[in-house]
């Protein structure tokens, strides 16, 4: 029980953690950069604790991430079940890849969720985005390394704290 | 897709996968996308929301402050010494400004002390509009946007920035009239500046002239000479500048020179006009105080002494028989 509630604090500090960071304001140069922390914290619950991790939950937190970042209620939220639905899909061949492969499933993982937010503003009709649309499955895929390492030690370090 | 198939193993439930489900969260998805599309409700949950949303972006933002103190802390020495650079250019130029300021303060103080000293003359001064210029041949005078309520007294002398202008004659509560120098009715002592000849300078009805009779013909006058009011006769203090002696002729008797000046003060072009306040005992000795001299002055007279001090010029206790028809400076 207690190792369930804390591995359930862990799960909502990073998802936390991960609205302060998509809120975090950068330097405008740094800006197009930033990683879509919400879907790279949820790929790796999804990956890591799939129990955690349905599509209800995933939609949830885009309604949260909607409500926060105020573009289109449901944005984020049709984006992020999707991702979690094709993560829990795929998620054994995933799990067992190497890093860099893993890398760059996840940079594609985010590609496709840039591709579904192209569609969305398409059909509401703004405007074709810039180039640097593009950079953040990038930088994504760069930080997911760390993302993955720095999470499984922080349950590494619970799991030793209980034994 | 049969990979994809071994992997869902009953561990990690088949159900939570399921593309129904997915189908059913994207329609969701795409329902409240179009709902708020059309209908912005999205605005309104964050309205209520705000409780909420506003304490995730000041923690959000901490960081990003905390980076700029930081950065401000480690602020590189290039950085810094062209700031200081600025800096120092910019002090220079507002010192360049300030000192300027200060010879503008400075006179300012100059011209207050000046102030003082009227009023330790007993000269309070008081300024006023001129409303109504009525400058014909046979009435020269003005109305000043000054009167009893605001402590005009009859018989004050009117000033602009040049000279004399004239003194009170009449008062109403909001408004004045004044007799300009070159009324007809006006006489004025002056002083011939250069030589310190006294004499009275008459009105001539017209606003560019002073007629300046009776100077003995032995007298020392020319043209170009200044006259200054004198200060006999109580009603202005001496010193004011009246006007110049245009030219000087003999009159026909050949008894006396009579000269013509022209007024100093823009009589026909004043908007502003300063009032002196009357001196409270403009003729005889200073006040004596109580405890010099041995001869205790009556006890009457002591009683008079504290208005003369120049604290309390500023209220001008006017006594009826220092009216300007009572002083020599005017004829009848």
């Amino acid at each position: 029980m207690n190792r369930h509630r804390a591995h359930f604090v862990l799960f909502l500090l990073t998802l936390v953690a991960a609205c302060l960071l998509q809120l975090m304001p950068l330097p405008d140069l740094l800006l197009p950069f930033r990683p879509y922390w919400l879907g790279l914290i949820l790929i790796y619950w999804a990956l890591e604790e799939p129990e955690r991790v349905g599509l209800g939950r995933a939609f949830l937190l885009g309604l949260v991430g909607d409500v926060l970042q105020g573009d289109l209620l449901g944005d984020q939220a049709l984006r992020l079940a999707a991702l979690a639905f094709i993560v829990l899909r795929f998620r054994s061949r995933l799990r067992f890849f190497p890093m860099w492969q893993q890398s760059l499933a996840v940079f594609a993982l985010l590609l496709n969720d840039r591709v579904l937010s192209l569609m969305e503003r398409a059909f509401t009709g703004a405007p074709i985005p810039p180039m640097s649309f593009w950079y953040a499955p990038v930088a994504g895929m760069l930080a997911w390394p760390w993302v993955f390492l720095l999470l499984d030690d922080l349950r590494a370090r619970l799991r030793v704290h209980e034994a | 897709m049969p990979l994809a198939r071994t992997d869902t193993t009953p561990l990690f439930g088949v159900g939570a996968t399921s593309t129904l489900r997915l189908v059913v969260y994207l329609a969701i998805g795409v329902t409240l996308m179009v709902a708020d599309y059309r209908g912005h409700y999205l605005a309104r949950v964050r309205q209520y929301a705000a409780i909420a949303v506003e304490p995730v972006y000041r923690i959000a933002a901490m960081p990003a402050d905390a980076a700029r103190n930081i950065r401000q802390a480690v602020a590189d020495r290039q950085a810094l010494t062209q700031e200081n650079q600025r800096l120092r250019e910019a002090l220079l130029l507002t010192q360049a400004r300030l000192n300027r300021l200060g010879a503008v303060a400075e006179q300012n103080t100059r011209l207050k002390e000046l102030l003082d000293v009227q009023h330790s003359l007993g000269l309070g001064v008081q300024l006023a509009k001129l409303i109504d210029i009525v400058l014909d041949p046979y009435r020269q005078r003005i109305t000043l946007d000054a009167g009893a309520r605001q402590g005009v007294v009859v018989g004050q002398a009117v000033l602009d920035a040049y000279g004399v202008m004239g003194q009170i004659s009449e008062v109403l509560p909001t408004t004045s009239t004044a007799v300009l120098i070159t009324d007809t009715s006006h006489a004025l002592p002056v002083v011939i500046e250069r030589t310190g000849l006294r004499t009275i300078a008459y009105g001539s009805g017209s606003s560019d002239r002073l007629d300046v009779p009776n100077i003995p013909v032995s007298a020392d006058v020319k043209a170009g000479d200044k006259l200054l009011t004198s200060g006999l006769g109580g009603s202005f203090p001496a010193g004011f500048p009246v006007g110049e002696i245009v030219s000087v002729a003999a009159e026909p008797s050949g008894m006396f020179a009579v000269a013509v000046a022209r007024p100093a003060a823009a009589l026909e072009r004043s908007g502003d006009v300063l009032l002196l306040r009357p001196l409270a005992d403009p003729v005889g000795p200073p006040a004596m105080t109580p405890e010099v001299g041995p001869p205790a002055p009556p006890p009457e007279q002591r009683v008079v002494a504290p208005p003369r001090t120049p604290a309390t010029a500023a209220p001008p206790p006017v006594e009826p028989g220092m009216l300007p028809g009572t002083t020599p400076g005017t004829t009848p």
